[in-house]
């Protein structure tokens, strides 16, 4: 079943399901966490030996795979850990402050 | 009225013949005294297969809670038992099994809190817990524990409550001395507790539910505890249907607040659990002198029906509300400003003293009673009655 949630902020106390369950399974994702980031991690292409271990390590699954290999980072959700960096075995994969990114990604 | 059998049973045993006869789909728990051998009894009821109940051993109460809350959001009956530290260290799985609506029921044997270390009966542990969003029901004797215990289930699962509910008594005093019990017929209490209502759980893989989210993402706290008030006000009429469908069973009549000798009541006490016997006792000692004495006992205390209370005390001039646990700081005991607060609300001007008894054990007498009583005499006659706690059976008090 799909939770309707469009006009959420406006639900009275009795429209919830009772105990605050929520009617469908699965929907961590919809949750955005990258807000709370305060660290990026950079990959350099050029060094990154698409071994996977930055995949394998991240807590957030925010490690995206394409035809087994990592093509980018979920900023969505990834929380800044920095445990992807410090496990990389080639040091591919650096943290940025996020203070120095513009709003289009473009670091300074 | 009952034809039942008198057995002689502990408050434990009663309580453990209840679970029996409810047979549980799920049991978890940890011991703790006093209330060790009722899941200890039950255990073996589960050893010898006379229920087909889970039985999950657990490392502490916070575990005990926990397992019983993920039990319970599957939709299976779920029990546990406890006291005291074992109580306090359920504290925040108590808060979540009432968020999220599993009516989980629940025995816990009143015992103090530590310190210092202390096992024996005192309230400071269910009273410190009247805010978790449990209903609480207070027993005087095994009898009462026992039918409370059968009643449990119908008022947890009731579609407009669906909340959990802890039952209690007095440690020692009732879980372990041996009293007289009436039980009912195994097919009695299958009939009256019925089957269990079927809602949204865990398990139902054609429907999967997230359940006890992280409210962050839309904020909506606020109205579920809304909602918890909600079904606590619904409580008080499910709680006396249910009371009453069980006075049509047995005979056994209960009410939220069991009055004693109230109608033309001058000076009253109210009281919880095992102090009520004496306290009638006392009262029926002043009648025979001629004062007006009444007691009420304590038995549903959340939800708490404030109306009823104002309405059996309006009529006295002065009331004594025994505490046996303290609030630190406030005015007096828990149930004390619950009563100060009712009568506040609902106009009625009696004088009300706190008398503070029974904690860690301390012996109560016929003879401490009589006392709160002679002052609550002395105050209808016009004297003023302390506005701080008058402490009965206090060494050099």
């Amino acid at each position: 079943m799909k939770w309707e949630i469009a006009d959420i902020q406006q639900w009275p106390p009795g429209k919830h399901e009772l105990g605050h369950a929520i009617p469908e399974a699965g929907n961590s994702c919809s949750y955005k966490t990258g807000g709370w980031r305060s660290e990026r991690p950079i990959r350099d292409e050029e060094v990154c030996t698409q071994c996977l271990f930055c995949y394998f390590y991240c807590p957030d699954s925010s490690v995206i795979v394409q035809g087994q290999k990592v093509v980018a980072f979920d900023l969505d959700h990834c929380k800044g850990c920095g445990i992807c960096a410090a496990e990389c075995p080639a040091d591919a994969i650096t943290m940025h402050l996020e203070t120095d990114f513009h709003d289009d990604g473009e670091e300074e | 009225m009952s034809t039942a059998p008198i057995l002689a049973v502990t408050g434990n045993q009663a309580v453990a013949m209840a679970m029996k006869q409810i047979d549980p789909d799920l049991v978890a728990a940890y011991p703790i005294t006093p209330q060790t051998d009722v899941v200890q009894q039950f255990s073996e009821f589960v050893a010898d297969g006379l229920v087909n109940t889970e039985f999950v051993t657990v490392e502490s109460e916070h575990s005990a809670m926990s397992a019983c809350v993920g039990s319970a959001s599957t939709g299976a009956r779920t029990m546990t038992a406890t006291s005291s530290a074992g109580f306090a260290l359920m504290w925040e799985m108590l808060y979540i099994a009432a968020s999220m609506r599993v009516p989980i029921v629940m025995t816990t044997v009143n015992r103090a809190l530590s310190g210092p270390i202390n096992i024996h009966c005192d309230h400071s542990d269910t009273m410190g817990g009247r805010d978790t969003g449990w209903m609480q029901i207070y027993n005087e004797d095994a009898q009462e524990a026992y039918d409370a215990t059968i009643m449990g289930f119908p008022i947890a699962e009731h579609k407009d409550v669906r909340l959990p509910l802890m039952n209690m008594y007095d440690g020692f005093i009732i879980s372990g001395a041996i009293g007289p019990l009436q039980a009912l017929d195994d097919e009695q209490v299958k009939q009256f507790i019925g089957e269990a209502p079927t809602y949204p759980g865990l398990l139902d893989s054609e429907h999967p539910i997230t359940v006890g989210p992280f409210d962050g993402l839309h904020g909506y706290y606020f109205e579920a505890k809304m909602t918890q008030q909600q079904a606590m006000d619904n409580a008080l009429g499910v709680i006396q249907e249910t009371y009453d469908r069980f006075a049509a069973l047995t005979g056994r009549q209960y009410q939220h607040l069991m009055k004693y000798k109230m109608d033309d009541a001058d000076i009253a006490i109210v009281v919880a659990n095992s102090a009520a016997g004496n306290t009638r006792n006392v009262v029926d000692a002043l009648r025979a002198e001629g004062i007006k004495a009444g007691a009420i006992k304590l038995r549903t205390f959340r939800p708490f029906p404030a109306a009823e209370y104002a309405e059996a005390l309006a009529g006295c001039k002065a009331v004594g509300v025994m505490d046996r646990a303290d609030s630190f700081g406030a005015l007096g005991g828990p149930l004390y400003l619950e009563i100060l607060a009712t009568l506040y609300q609902y106009g009625a001007s009696p004088k009300v003293g706190n008398f503070i008894y029974g904690l860690g054990g301390r012996e109560i007498y016929p003879h401490d009673i009589e006392r709160a009583f002679r002052m609550l005499k002395d105050a209808a006659d016009g004297a003023e009655l302390p506005k701080s706690r008058v402490y009965l059976n206090a060494k050099g008090a």
